[in-house]
């Protein structure tokens, strides 16, 4: 199959570029990391209130603190090598458990935001592009300017307000209510009410950005000669906008998407915060207030992992989306 | 009846006028060459038949009769089943009017689809058929391929292929081989003027290249700034052209048969250039015209049917040349 074959191709070069990348990520945070004051022995310490020059010198010496930077990172790069993601001095467990409780819960809230946002934004964008110049797109401009300009915490923070205190129809903490017991729909029920405030203040901002990216690119794609070949072939306009025009306006917006998909992950610490959403936004910002690096160098690389892994998906749609790419590899 | 009639139409965009008065009729299965420099309005007059019109321009006024019926008047669902089915069309780029994210089997499917009740099936064994008749080799496994696959050629026999799957009355081809090589070019024209003989269908040409008109055209109608000057048989034509700037387009000519060589004689051109056409208030080619007289500033000079029994129907925009071949032409005010 070409379509297969394409995908593969795509598929090989992304894998050949993902390696070296994933290295340079590590060491660089690992570095960038011990420019930071403070260590997790003085977090410690501080938390214990009392601390003698001895017991520090005993912590740092139990998690390898003590040792120069190279050996640590060497030991860090040695156990990595193993799945081994090292082991939290703070929680007292590995790290790798930590991340795998709290990857569920932002995966579930970047996806559902980045779907949320870009079928929205595509949508909106579609319509905007239709109407041009007339009043369906002149009032969706001005909602998206609006969109665009309003941080996303700032539009949780209202939607809460309005949704959850004034409304009372959605929980505005946590993924799920505590101690309900619920099974079946019950349980998928609860969920998405827990997840649709954050992840809408979350997609809010993207929203704006696919909604004037597709509005343009349907534009410029309405000017193309192929469109008029396709109104030459009798077929009906709407049939006309989405196979013809849609779908080649589509891939810079893809394009952009996969770009997007790290800043997603900032924007989640926001967020998840925002929302007491049990992420690893929010285990990051934890382990930074605690000096717990290893719990934040794990959290780095998981990061640095998904947005290569979402890049590799970003490809694999372009590939589908337009045949000229992935042919010659 | 003709096939197609075009009477007294005009097209404008804000701020110009892109066609003045147009008349002209094409009869079934003929091809009627439609020449002009770059924009005399021959593309938005062939357009306007389509109704394919950019969304800033609009028809002032005229009809245009295909079939009897008049498809200015068409509403927008009728005028659809017309497009693809009876009139077609061949844009001039074929590197850009292909859509190149579908594979050119899906796009020829999709209009066979359109307009003939036919499954997935038998609409892409048909759309094999119709890329194995414009000739493209190895067609069964070249309906998969996408638009870079191919060559400008290629792309454009595939144009063809989609212009002819529903078998048309009328073949608009805008400048189909502008963009193609000369030897690419004669190939697709000779591919174009078998299939109307093949399938029976008439072939509205539009070009500049009178070279082409005079292989592959039956009758001509030369357009200058907006307006139709001249309506010729192609044989007539050649041999003595009336209006004066056809006589400068066939004096432009590099001919082989003469000595005449760029590098020993200065070719021979049309003074000063179309843009002096604009607000001109009588016949737009007077001020590069070589016998104009006062007259002809004063009012555009109307369309003037010849009657000319032998050399079929002849008309032209001027006056002037008219008196100057005098008896041969008698002519009959139209």
């Amino acid at each position: 199959m070409r379509m297969g074959r394409r995908i593969a191709t795509t598929l090989r070069r992304t894998v050949i570029h993902a390696g070296p990348t994933v290295l340079g990520i590590i060491v660089l945070d690992f570095l960038l990391l011990q420019l930071m004051p403070g260590d997790a022995a003085d977090v410690i310490a501080t938390e214990a209130g009392v601390a003698t020059a001895e017991t520090m010198a005993a912590i740092r010496e139990r998690f390898g603190l003590d040792q120069p930077v190279l050996t640590q990172l060497m030991n860090f790069l040695g156990h990595l090598a193993q799945f081994d993601l090292g082991y939290s001095p703070r929680y007292n467990m590995p790290v790798l458990d930590m991340i795998m409780m709290r990857l569920p819960g932002t995966l579930l809230l970047m996806v559902t935001a980045l779907s949320l946002a870009l079928a929205m934004g595509v949508i909106v964008g579609s319509v905007m592009a239709a109407w041009a110049g007339r009043w369906p797109d002149r009032v969706l401009s001005v909602v998206v300017l609006l969109l665009y300009s309003m941080p996303g915490f700032w539009v949780g923070l209202m939607a809460v307000v309005l949704f959850s205190v004034k409304l009372g129809w959605l929980p505005s903490d946590g993924n799920m209510t505590i101690g309900a017991e619920l099974t079946g729909f019950g349980l998928v029920a609860d969920r998405l009410s827990h997840l649709v405030l954050p992840a809408l203040a979350l997609a809010s901002f993207f929203v704006a950005v696919y909604a004037r990216l597709t509005r343009a690119s349907m534009l410029e794609v309405q000017r193309q000669d192929f469109m008029r070949t396709a109104h030459g072939k009798g077929l009906h306009p709407f049939f006309i906008q989405l196979r013809h025009a849609l779908r080649n306006a589509l891939i810079p917006v893809t394009t952009v998407a996969g770009m997007h998909l790290g800043n997603l992950l900032g924007g989640a610490v926001v967020v998840e915060t925002l929302f007491g959403w049990p992420g690893m936004g929010r285990l990051a910002l934890e382990a930074v207030l605690a000096r717990d690096f290893s719990v934040l160098l794990g959290v780095l690389l998981l990061s640095s992992f998904l947005v290569i892994l979402a890049n590799v998906t970003i490809d694999l749609l372009h590939a589908w989306l337009d045949p000229r790419i992935g042919e010659a590899g | 009846m003709s096939l197609l009639a075009v009477e007294r139409l005009s097209v404008a965009f804000p701020g110009q006028v892109a066609v003045r008065d147009a008349s002209f009729a094409i009869e079934a299965g003929e091809t009627l060459a439609l020449v002009g420099e770059s924009g005399c309005g021959k593309s938005v007059t062939a357009f306007s038949v389509m109704r394919l019109l950019p969304p800033n321009a609009r028809v002032t006024s005229g009809r245009i009769l295909f079939e009897g019926t008049d498809l200015l008047a068409e509403p927008p669902a009728g005028m659809r089943r017309i497009r693809g089915k009876r009139i077609s069309l061949i844009q001039q780029e074929p590197m850009t009017s292909l859509n190149p994210v579908l594979s050119i089997g899906a796009q020829i499917v999709e209009v066979l689809r359109r307009h003939e009740k036919l499954s997935r099936r038998a609409a892409r064994a048909r759309a094999t058929e119709l890329l194995d008749l414009v000739s493209i080799p190895d067609a069964h496994r070249r309906v998969d391929d996408y638009p870079h696959n191919l060559s400008g050629g290629m792309r454009q026999r595939v144009m063809i292929a989609m212009a002819v799957a529903c078998g048309p009355k009328l073949l608009i081809a805008d400048e189909p081989t502008t963009a193609l090589d000369v030897t690419t070019q004669a190939q697709v024209l000779d591919l174009l003027d078998d299939l109307r003989h093949r399938l029976g269908m008439a072939v509205l040409l539009i070009t500049h290249d009178l070279g082409v008109v005079a292989q592959w055209a039956d009758r001509i109608a030369v357009m200058y700034a907006g307006r139709i000057v001249e309506k010729a048989s192609i044989g007539p034509f050649f041999a003595e052209p009336l209006h004066p700037y056809s006589r400068g387009l066939l004096g432009a000519r590099v001919d082989v048969d003469t000595d005449e060589h760029y590098l020993a004689n200065r070719l021979s051109e049309i003074p000063g250039s179309v843009g002096s056409a604009a607000g001109e208030q009588g016949c737009p080619f007077a001020p590069r015209c070589p016998v104009a007289q006062a007259a002809c500033r004063q009012a555009p000079p109307p369309l003037l049917e010849l009657d000319a029994v032998d050399t079929g129907a002849r008309a032209v925009a001027c006056p002037v040349s008219v008196a100057q071949t005098g008896g041969r032409h008698a002519a009959a005010v139209g």
